[in-house]
C-alpha cells in the first residue's frame, strides 16, 4: 500500500516536473514573437496538408482544357474558379500549391527522422567508444562534408536515379554527419560527468548508459538542429526538383512546380511566384521556430 | 604557425583521400559499367566490350583500379569527357575562371552589405534597423535562391526592361580569354561598351548568389558584435572615455570579426552549392552550370573530375581560413 502511495508520488513528481520544464520552455520561447509566428504559420500549413482533400477546390492533377495560363482572379481574364490562375496545361495553380505541402512536410519530416537516427546512433558510438570507432566514423563524416551539400545531394541522385525518395535519401546522406557531429560533442561533454560516472559505478550495460542514461541530456542542441535541417530539407529536395532530379512531372512538389513553369516566367508571372512565395513562407516559418526553440532550448546562447 | 599547418594537413590529408575514394567509387556504382556507359544507347557487341574492359583496365582487381586512378591523379589527368573528348581538368580549368568571377562578386557584395549591417543592428540593438535587418537576413537565409533568381529575371529584365537575362556577355562582342575573368578582359579588349555590358550580365546573378553568404554574415556579424559589447574591456574603453566611434571600430570590431572570418571562409561550400542553382537560371558557363550539364548528358568522367575538383577547391579554401584565423587568433596558434 504505502509502496504504491511512494509510487503515485513519485510519478506526480514526475509530471509536474515535466510540466514545470515545458512551462519554463514556453516562457522562453513565447518571449520570441517571431518564434511563436512561424509556429502559427506551420502548424496552418499542417492543417492544409492533412485537409487538402477538403480545402482545395480542384484536383492536383485535373487539366481544365479551357482555361491555360489563366490568370489570377483580381487580374483581367482571370476568374475565380481558379483563384490563383492556371498552368501551361490547365491546372489549378491553388489546388496544387494545396497538395504540394503534403511532399513538402513529408520530405521534411523523413529526411530529419533518417538522419536524426542513424547521426544519432554513429555519433554516440563515436563520442562513447572513442579510439578506433570515433576515428573512423569522424573521418567518413569529413569526406562527406568535404563536399558542398547540394552537389553532393545532385551527385548521388545521379547514381540513384531521380525521384522523390531518392532525392530524399541524398538529402539525408548529406545532412547526417551534422548530427553526428553534434551528438558527438555533446556525449563528450557528458561522460566526464558524475551522473555517468555514477551510473557505471552501480554497473548499468553499455547500451543503456549509451540511450537512456547520456542521450536524454543531449537532446537540446539536436532538437534546434532538427528543426533547422527541417527547413533546409524542404529547400534542398525543392532545389533538386528545380533542377529536375527531385520529384517528377506531374507531381505537385513545389520546386517541380517551378521547373515546369520555368519556360513562361515573362509571360505568365503567376505559375512562377506562388510556388516560390510557398516554399519562402513555409521554410521561413520554421526558421523562426528553430530560432526561437534554440533561444529557449539552449542555456549558452539563452538571452541574458 | 607551423605546428598548426601540420595538424590541419593531418586532418586534411586522409580526408582528401577519401574524396578520391567518393569519387572513385561514384563511376562504380552507376548502372551499367563504364564501357557501357561510353557505347551509351547504340550498345557493343561482347568481343568489342571485353577489350575495351581491357583497355580501360577495368577488368582488374578495384584496388589495382584504384591505385591507378591515384597514379592518373597525380598526373593531373582526370580522364576525358564522354561528350566532347577533352581532357576533364582542361574543361574544367577553362570554366573555372567564370564560377570564381561571379563567387567573388557574390562574396565582395555580401560582405560590403552583411558586415555593416550586422554591426549598425548590433549597436542598436532593438531598434527598428535592427529589426529590419534581422528579419531581412532571416527571410534571405530562408530564400529558394532558385526562384529569387527568376523573380529578379521578371522585374529587371521582364517589365524592366534593364538587364540581360544570361550569358556572361553581349553576343555583340567577341575576344580572346587572356585571363577569363569577363570584367578584366572586356577591359583589356578595348572595344566600347564591352566591359559594361559584363557588368550589366554580373549583377542579377551576383545578387542571387549573394543572398545567402549576404544573410549569414549579417546574422553572424551581430551576434558577434553583441558578445563583444558585453566584455568587461569595452565597457572600461567606454569609461576612459573613448567615443563610440574608437570602441566600435578599435576595441570591438577587431574581435568580433574572429567568428565572422571563419563564417565568411565556410561561405565557400554555399557558394558552390549557389552557384548550381544560379548558373543554371543565367545560363552562366561555369562549374556549376557544366556539373548539372554533365550529369544530365551522363557524361560521367566530368562529373567525377569535377566532384573531385571541386571538392579540393573547397578544402584547399577552408584550410586557408583555418591559418588565417589562427594567425588573426593567437588563442588558437598557441593551444597545443
Amino acid at each position: 500500500m504505502s509502496e504504491a502511495i511512494a509510487n503515485q508520488e513519485g510519478f506526480d513528481a514526475q509530471q509536474s516536473g515535466r510540466l514545470a520544464l515545458f512551462k519554463e520552455f514556453w516562457s522562453y520561447f513565447s518571449e520570441n514573437r517571431g518564434a511563436v509566428i512561424g509556429m502559427i504559420f506551420f502548424f496552418c500549413v499542417v492543417l492544409v496538408a492533412i485537409f487538402a482533400n477538403f480545402i482545395a477546390p480542384h484536383s492536383a492533377t485535373e487539366q481544365f482544357r479551357d482555361a491555360f495560363l489563366q490568370p489570377p482572379f483580381w487580374q483581367v481574364g482571370g476568374e475565380w474558379r481558379f483563384p490563383l490562375g492556371t498552368d501551361a496545361v490547365g491546372r489549378d495553380v491553388l489546388s496544387r500549391l494545396i497538395y504540394g505541402s503534403r511532399y513538402s512536410l513529408f520530405i521534411g519530416c523523413i529526411v530529419v527522422s533518417v538522419s536524426l537516427v542513424f547521426g544519432v546512433v554513429l555519433g554516440l558510438c563515436a563520442g562513447f567508444f572513442r579510439g578506433k570507432v570515433d576515428i573512423v566514423i569522424m573521418r567518413v563524416m569529413d569526406v562527406v562534408l568535404a563536399f558542398p551539400s547540394l552537389l553532393l545531394a545532385l551527385v548521388l541522385v545521379a547514381i540513384l536515379g531521380p525521384s522523390l525518395i531518392n532525392a530524399m535519401i541524398a538529402i539525408a546522406i548529406v545532412q547526417q554527419p551534422h548530427y553526428v557531429r553534434l551528438t558527438r560533442a555533446a556525449v563528450l561533454g557528458e561522460t566526464t560527468k558524475d551522473y555517468v560516472t555514477a551510473a557505471r559505478g552501480i554497473g548499468v550495460g553499455k547500451l543503456r548508459l549509451m540511450f537512456v542514461t547520456i542521450l536524454p541530456n543531449c537532446m537540446a542542441p539536436l532538437i534546434v538542429q532538427a528543426a533547422l535541417s527541417f527547413s533546409s530539407a524542404i529547400l534542398d529536395a525543392a532545389a533538386l526538383g528545380f533542377l529536375g532530379m527531385g520529384a517528377q512531372p506531374p507531381t505537385p512538389e513545389w520546386g517541380t512546380m517551378l521547373a515546369e513553369a520555368r519556360e513562361f516566367i515573362l509571360r505568365a508571372w503567376w505559375v512562377v511566384t506562388f510556388p516560390g512565395v510557398a516554399i519562402l513562407t513555409t521554410v521561413l516559418a520554421i526558421n523562426l521556430m528553430g530560432d526561437g526553440l534554440r533561444d529557449a532550448l539552449d542555456p549558452k546562447l539563452k538571452r541574458s | 604557425m607551423i605546428s598548426l599547418l601540420l595538424k590541419k594537413l593531418g586532418v586534411l590529408i586522409p580526408t582528401f583521400f577519401g574524396v578520391t575514394l567518393v569519387a572513385f567509387i561514384f563511376i562504380r556504382l552507376l548502372p551499367g559499367d563504364p564501357v557501357m556507359l561510353m557505347a551509351g544507347e547504340r550498345g557493343m557487341s561482347e568481343e568489342r566490350h571485353a577489350e575495351m574492359m581491357q583497355v580501360f583496365g577495368y577488368d582488374r582487381p578495384l584496388y589495382e583500379q584504384y591505385l591507378s586512378y591515384l597514379g592518373d591523379l597525380v598526373q593531373g589527368d582526370l580522364g576525358n569527357s564522354i561528350i566532347t573528348k577533352r581532357p576533364v581538368l582542361e574543361e574544367f580549368m577553362t570554366l573555372f575562371p567564370a564560377t570564381v568571377e561571379l563567387s567573388l562578386c557574390a562574396i565582395i557584395l555580401a560582405i560590403l552589405l552583411g558586415l555593416p549591417a550586422g554591426v549598425i543592428a548590433a549597436t542598436r540593438r532593438g531598434s527598428a534597423f535592427d529589426h529590419t535587418v534581422m528579419t531581412g537576413a532571416l527571410t534571405g537565409y530562408s530564400m529558394p535562391i532558385f526562384w529569387w533568381g527568376l523573380l529578379l529575371i521578371i522585374l529587371f529584365s521582364g517589365i524592366l526592361g534593364w538587364t540581360p537575362v544570361s550569358g556572361r556577355i553581349s553576343l555583340f562582342y567577341y575576344f580572346e580569354p587572356v585571363t577569363g575573368f569577363m570584367l578584366i578582359d572586356s577591359l583589356l579588349s578595348g572595344e566600347k561598351g564591352a566591359f559594361l555590358s559584363a557588368v550589366s550580365h554580373l549583377i542579377l546573378p551576383s545578387i542571387v548568389l549573394a543572398t545567402i553568404p549576404l544573410a549569414v554574415i549579417a546574422r553572424q556579424t551581430r551576434s558577434a558584435m553583441l558578445e563583444v559589447l558585453g566584455e568587461d574591456y569595452v565597457r572600461t574603453a567606454r569609461a576612459k572615455g573613448l567615443g563610440p566611434g574608437r570602441v566600435i571600430g578599435l576595441h570591438t570590431l577587431r574581435n568580433a570579426m574572429i567568428p565572422v572570418i571563419t563564417v565568411i571562409g565556410l561561405q565557400v561550400g554555399v557558394l558552390f552549392a549557389g552557384a548550381i542553382l544560379t548558373e543554371t537560371i543565367f545560363s552562366w558557363p561555369g562549374i556549376g552550370k557544366w556539373m548539372v550539364d554533365s550529369i544530365f548528358r551522363r557524361d560521367y568522367p566530368s562529373v567525377q573530375g569535377g566532384l573531385l575538383m571541386i571538392a579540393a577547391v573547397v578544402m584547399i579554401v577552408n584550410l586557408i581560413v583555418d591559418l588565417l584565423y589562427g594567425l588573426i587568433n593567437p588563442q588558437i596558434r598557441h593551444t597545443d
